[in-house]
């Protein structure tokens, strides 16, 4: 049957066969909708209204505006901080689940543990950090009654803390677990030579360890920057609608019908990530470490 | 023309002696009155109308399932109720006509939909209880010798040219753009238990005192009146129309309010009626720009709120029911018939006894008690307990609605939501507000 089917149709067609569904589905999903993006960018909007046109009037705007570089300063802040967070903390979970549990069981039972969190909505996992985090929220009281403070510490709530702190929550786990998967992968027996040829802890972690988990660090990044970029909801809810991001300065634009706007700032915004993602992929070849 | 009419009489004349005539019509009139009478409503078309769905979609305030519930009983039709911010209802009203049957939208909203032509004019002849429409909604005089407020006053917005008309008109025109249906005046809402002292403007929202405690909407079109309000109470700026402001206007106005924010005057900005709920009454903020059913819940949990009139006056908003362009025949009927029913006085009590106030007093007050009325429209002591439609308790026996009677509180607008010509230059300047 296969030898007939390849005598039928040369070896190419099969290949651009078999790769047409999801060539089909990209296509319809994602390419069609940013170039749609991309066109709207360049149209007109009145008050209630967008035209077609080919305007650079909308990149004009955003990029003449002082706004937009401290609105991508910011969203740069966040991606940064919560990037640089989730590494340590993942990377750390990871290492403790691959290194330190000795038993499959415990491992796969510790890292379904890790995972219970993420069982409910995110959005319900960000807002419960509002009454904890308040003036009179627990956080706050339990600190007054230890005598450590006198006053509500007012920077707990609706600050920059308490947005990285819910970007943290919410994505560590991307961290760890592609970290954790690399980490599995490593030959143990490279890790008993590095200790059999002198080397110490620290130094098989950086020699042997990194350099082998580069795939996994990568990808976990590549992930949280992603996510915390395109973010609009949890910088509105923690920061009490005080701070912007990107994600926040496009649903303002779509909230008053401005969508060429929103689809400039989108390609923008989708460029700048792409930047980061290029920038990412330079230090590790994702392909051949897979 | 006339041969026509001559030769029907002369065919009456033969066929039927006028008797007879007078007789059957007389009772056919007897007949439709009679029906009228039983249900309030002429039934002529009763059975036709049972397989109609009209689609109405508006903000959460008035888009009540407790509303459609009575529609189907009085008038047998389903309506069917699509409740979203105003935003969302400003975008579907302006790009999505086919959508909707009936759009349930604010005044300020109106202005800017209403150019588009997706919605139809209504003709006032139809609408049984126009002339008992309060004149807000009218002639935009409450009382003949009230001034009237800056910013999209409703009747300015209320009228337009004709049938198929894209404009709006100063006078009454007998074509109206939307059937006023809801409406109220709005102030900041504040924690006196947590401020301890009285407060009688608005420029207290920036006082220093409250740092860290106070809040404003983050809704750019609302937001920025209330902002206004303030400004101008602190004598700062002084404004030739808060409601339709000059670019330099607004340069000030988000100045003094972005200085205030980077000085952390602000715990949060809100939303959503929820996020201004919740920040009121766990303490977070203890003054803020607030909706009056917001005062409402924040009470229900037995939290001490005050809605407080402040001697600038309020800021104002109103709503109606405006139709769809698409809307003909049958349906266009039914939707007539939903719009007398509207104005008939059930929804009217039921709005009036959360707070709200309705379009028709006059009609409402047959469906409150004399309790309610004197509480909420009169602005007495109530006599027993105020309930919600929903069975909570609002207010007990000696207690006296904030801001007093209807004339009182609705006599000292200040000014109404509105949308401005600066419109697209004032929601950058609001985006920048938000993110400085």
């Amino acid at each position: 049957m296969q030898a007939q089917l390849r005598k039928s149709l040369p070896q190419a067609a099969i290949a651009w066969f078999l790769a047409s569904p999801l060539t089909l589905v990209l296509a319809g999903f994602l390419v069609l909708p940013i170039v749609m993006i991309v066109i709207v960018s360049f149209w007109g909007a009145t008050e209630f209204s967008i035209y077609p046109a080919f305007l650079f009037d909308n990149y004009e705007f955003l990029l003449s505006s002082r706004v937009t570089y401290a609105v991508f300063l910011n969203t740069a802040k966040y991606a940064l901080v919560t990037w640089a967070i989730t590494l340590v903390l993942g990377f750390t979970v990871a290492y403790f689940l691959a290194f330190h549990v000795r038993s499959l069981t415990w491992q796969v039972a510790l890292f379904l543990l890790c995972t219970i969190p993420f069982w409910t909505s995110n959005i319900i996992r960000m807002i419960s950090w509002i009454p904890f985090l308040g003036r009179n929220g627990i956080a706050n009281s339990a600190l007054i009654s230890m005598g450590v403070i006198d006053e509500p510490l007012e920077w707990l709530l609706f600050s920059d803390f308490s947005v990285i702190l819910a970007f943290v929550h919410l994505y560590t786990l991307f961290m760890v677990v592609p970290i954790f998967n690399t980490m599995m992968r490593i030959d143990k027996s490279l890790i008993e030579a590095a200790y059999d040829n002198g080397a110490t802890g620290f130094q098989t972690l950086t020699n042997v360890i990194i350099p082998l988990t580069k795939p996994g660090i990568v990808i976990g990044s590549i992930f949280v920057v992603t996510l915390v970029m395109g973010d609009f909801i949890t910088v509105r809810f923690m920061s009490g609608s005080q701070s912007a991001n990107v994600g926040r300065l496009i649903s303002n634009d779509i909230a008053l019908l401005q969508y060429p706007s929103a689809a400039a700032t989108a390609v923008v915004l989708l460029i700048t990530v792409l930047i980061v993602i290029g920038i990412l992929l330079r230090f590790v070849d994702i392909r051949k470490e897979l | 023309m006339t041969e026509t009419t001559d030769k029907t009489t002369q065919s009456t004349r033969k066929g039927v002696d006028r008797r007879s005539f007078l007789k059957g019509s007389a009772a056919a009139i007897g007949a439709a009155a009679g029906s009228g009478a039983i249900t309030g409503f002429p039934t002529i078309w009763a059975q036709n109308i049972q397989n109609i769905t009209l689609r109405q979609f508006g903000t959460g305030v008035s888009n009540l399932n407790e509303v459609a519930q009575k529609v189907k009983e009085d008038l047998g039709f389903t309506l069917e109720m699509t409740a979203l911010d105003s935003d969302a209802v400003t975008q579907r009203a302006a790009t999505q006509p086919e959508s909707f049957d009936i759009a349930d939208i604010e005044y300020w909203i109106c202005k800017k939909v209403w150019p588009t032509g997706n919605l139809q004019a209504m003709d006032t002849s139809r609408i049984a209880n126009y002339e008992k429409i309060v004149g807000i909604f009218r002639d935009g005089k409450l009382t003949p010798d009230s001034e009237i407020a800056q910013g999209t006053a409703p009747h300015t917005v209320g009228f337009t040219s004709g049938p198929g008309g894209t404009d709006f008109v100063a006078e009454e025109s007998g074509w109206m753009t939307l059937i006023p249906t809801i409406y109220n005046a709005d102030t900041l809402g504040i924690r006196p238990d947590l401020i301890g002292r009285p407060i009688e403007t608005w420029a207290e929202l920036l006082n220093p005192e409250f740092r860290g405690k106070a809040s404003i909407l983050d809704i750019s079109s609302i937001g920025i009146m209330d902002m206004a309000m303030v400004c101008e109470a602190m004598g700062e700026i002084t404004y030739g129309d808060k409601g339709n402001m000059t670019r330099e206007e607004i340069d000030k106005t988000i100045a003094i309010f972005t200085e205030a924010k980077q000085a952390g005057q602000f715990r949060s900005f809100w939303k959503t009626f929820d996020e201004s709920v919740n920040l009121m009454a766990s303490g977070e903020v203890v003054i803020q720009s607030m909706w009056s059913p917001a005062i409402t819940a924040v009470k229900s949990r037995g939290i001490p709120c005050v809605y407080q009139p402040l001697k600038e006056g309020y800021r104002s908003w109103g709503g109606g029911i405006g139709l769809s362009k698409n809307l003909t025949g049958l349906e266009l009927d039914a939707a007539y018939e939903y719009i007398n029913w509207y104005l008939d006085g059930w929804v009217g009590g039921f709005l009036m006894r959360q707070g709200y106030y309705s379009a028709v007093p006059e009609t409402s007050k047959n469906h409150m008690t004399e309790n309610e009325w004197g509480y909420w429209f009169e602005g007495k002591e109530a006599t027993d307990d105020i309930l919600s439609p929903f069975g909570d308790k609002l207010a007990g026996a000696g207690e006296i609605r904030d801001g007093g009677s209807f004339y009182d509180r609705m006599g000292s607008v200040a000014c109404w939501n509105a949308v401005m010509d600066e419109n697209q230059y004032m929601v950058r300047k609001w985006n920048e507000f938000i993110a400085s």
